[in-house]
């Protein structure tokens, strides 16, 4: 039995606004165990990125629980690199906020962005790198802090859909090899059956969970690998009826 | 940096390059001399009253006199100095007050009317008022200049305080900033284009100040040359001080340029 590391219980969330009140979710229940990688999909609008901020804590539910041990990374759907930084003191950022900007873990920072291809770019600014790559730093800086939760929000969306499989690709490896939890949140089919362990499926406003599944690849993560495989086509087709059933 | 070879295509169109930069700035001084050469002429030949015009040559000799009986730095260094005082006061009151609004979205609301009533009030009426409080010294001209920058300053800058990317935003408070860290590490930072923008503004703001403050009090400064000589029409003089005036705003403005190249680096665009 894997340690459970993030659930939610009946979680409602209520935005109010002068015209009025929107329900974003009600009775919304999942889980998340430690070194999973959950992928949650669900029609545009229901309120996906809402869940992300539930989950790190950023907004507060207006009902239910949110429950988390460890600590949170955010990757967004620009890489949002600070263009007056060099790409070293982006990765530092979350380390500067929380002030553990310690020799030992800037040096295991770089260490990481060393390891994942970044070492010719530590000096250079943003603007100097490839989208690809901005988004690979992005996650580096994500994962500077060493955060037992990564939170994906449509990570590759911004991207050409070329540079979209590979930095998929890319985040699909250094996630799986530095042994992370990480729950992403999209809106492409594809995406969540290339990378997940296990797909949520939402349904529209007021969200909550209306189907579950593990995927099981006989044990193939790599996302390009998966998409070859004749299981692929299978899952796309039960989760597009799904989603839009 | 390495050297490294270039095709001769490359040279050919480094070359187009710099000949068409030589000839935009060969049109412009050519442009300036055939205007002052014009209107030198044109004085010098009787077709226009070199009393009402003046002419190059004569504002010439004017700036040339006041040198020499040591007036034309005074007057100078009086507006300078009341310009960069009132420059400096507006610029940094203005960031600290939008500052303050960015801060608290209350006091925002709050002030707003205010300030919106205060940036649509043409300053000047206020000259009698500031006569009264602040005496005929450079302190009334210094406080012209605040009024006229200072407004302009604070909606600019509050603009682009407000105008901090939300995402950037959302990502520090994942990291668990605090608000200062915000203000600190994002807010302020993406705000530098602006604040160089916003300086550009206010040199000519400044300007507008310090002049329009010589104009209703003063014993000294430009501003005093240009009313003094308007009234005395010696318009010689008038135009001596207006071109003196290009000069040093031109100067203000091309240092806040450098300023520009320093504090913006070119990786970062």
């Amino acid at each position: 039995m894997k340690k459970e590391i993030l659930r939610f219980t009946d979680v409602k969330l209520t935005y109010h606004t002068v015209r009025g009140e929107t329900t974003a979710a009600e009775n919304l229940n999942f889980s998340v165990n430690e070194g999973e990688f959950v992928a949650i999909i669900g029609p545009s609008g229901c309120g996906k990125t809402t869940l992300l901020s539930l989950a790190a804590g950023l907004l507060k539910p207006s009902a239910g629980e949110v429950e988390s041990q460890g600590s949170f990374g955010y990757m967004l759907q620009k890489d949002e690199l600070f263009p007056w930084r060099t790409i070293e003191k982006n990765i530092f950022l979350p380390l500067e906020v929380k002030k553990i900007g310690t020799p030992e873990n800037k040096a295991r920072a770089i260490s990481l962005a060393e390891k994942y291809g970044l070492k010719d770019f530590l000096r250079s600014y943003p603007s100097q790198l490839s989208g690809g790559m901005r988004q690979r730093a992005a996650l580096i800086r994500t994962l500077a802090s060493d955060p037992d939760i990564l939170l994906l929000d449509e990570p590759f969306s911004a991207l050409d859909y070329q540079t979209r499989l590979n930095v998929c690709e890319d985040v699909s490896s250094i996630i799986r090899s530095e042994g992370k939890t990480a729950l992403l949140i999209t809106h492409d089919i594809s995406e969540a059956i290339s990378l997940a362990d296990r797909v949520l499926v939402l349904t529209k406003r007021p969200a909550r969970v209306s189907y579950e599944h593990a995927l099981d690849f006989d044990g193939v993560n790599n996302p390009l690998k998966r998409r070859e495989m004749r299981g692929f086509s299978e899952w796309f087709e039960i989760l597009w009826k799904e989603l839009n059933g | 940096m390495k050297k490294q070879e270039y095709s001769i295509e490359h040279a050919k169109f480094i070359k187009k390059r710099r000949m068409n930069i030589a000839l935009v700035w060969g049109l412009r001084i050519g442009l300036l001399a055939i205007l002052l050469g014009f209107w030198e002429l044109s004085t010098a030949c009787g077709w226009v009253d070199p009393f009402l015009m003046s002419s190059p040559s004569r504002i010439g000799a004017t700036i040339a006199s006041l040198y020499r009986d040591g007036s034309l730095f005074y007057h100078i260094g009086v507006t300078l100095a009341e310009t960069l005082v009132g420059f400096a006061i507006a610029v940094g009151l203005g960031v600290v007050i939008a500052l303050a609004l960015w801060w608290s979205d209350t006091l925002c609301k709050v002030l707003e009317p205010y300030i919106v009533v205060l940036n649509a009030l043409p300053k000047i009426a206020l000259g009698p008022l500031i006569i009264i409080w602040f005496g005929t010294g450079s302190k009334a001209i210094i406080f012209m200049t605040v009024l006229v920058g200072i407004i302009v300053s604070t909606m600019h800058m509050l603009s682009a305080f407000l105008a901090t990317n939300k995402n950037k935003i959302l990502l520090l408070r994942s990291m668990g900033a605090t608000k200062l860290q915000i203000l600190q590490k994002l807010v302020i930072p993406s705000a530098r284009p602006s604040f160089i923008s916003m300086l550009k503004v206010n040199v000519g703001m400044a300007w507008i100040g310090s002049i329009m403050g010589e104009y209703i009090v003063s014993r000294a400064g430009l501003g005093y040359l240009i009313v003094y000589g308007g009234q005395v029409f010696k318009l010689d003089l008038v135009m001596s001080a207006t071109f003196i005036l290009c000069v040093l705003a031109a100067g203000m403005y091309f240092l806040v340029v450098l300023l520009e190249k320093v504090l913006i680096k070119n990786a970062e665009s």
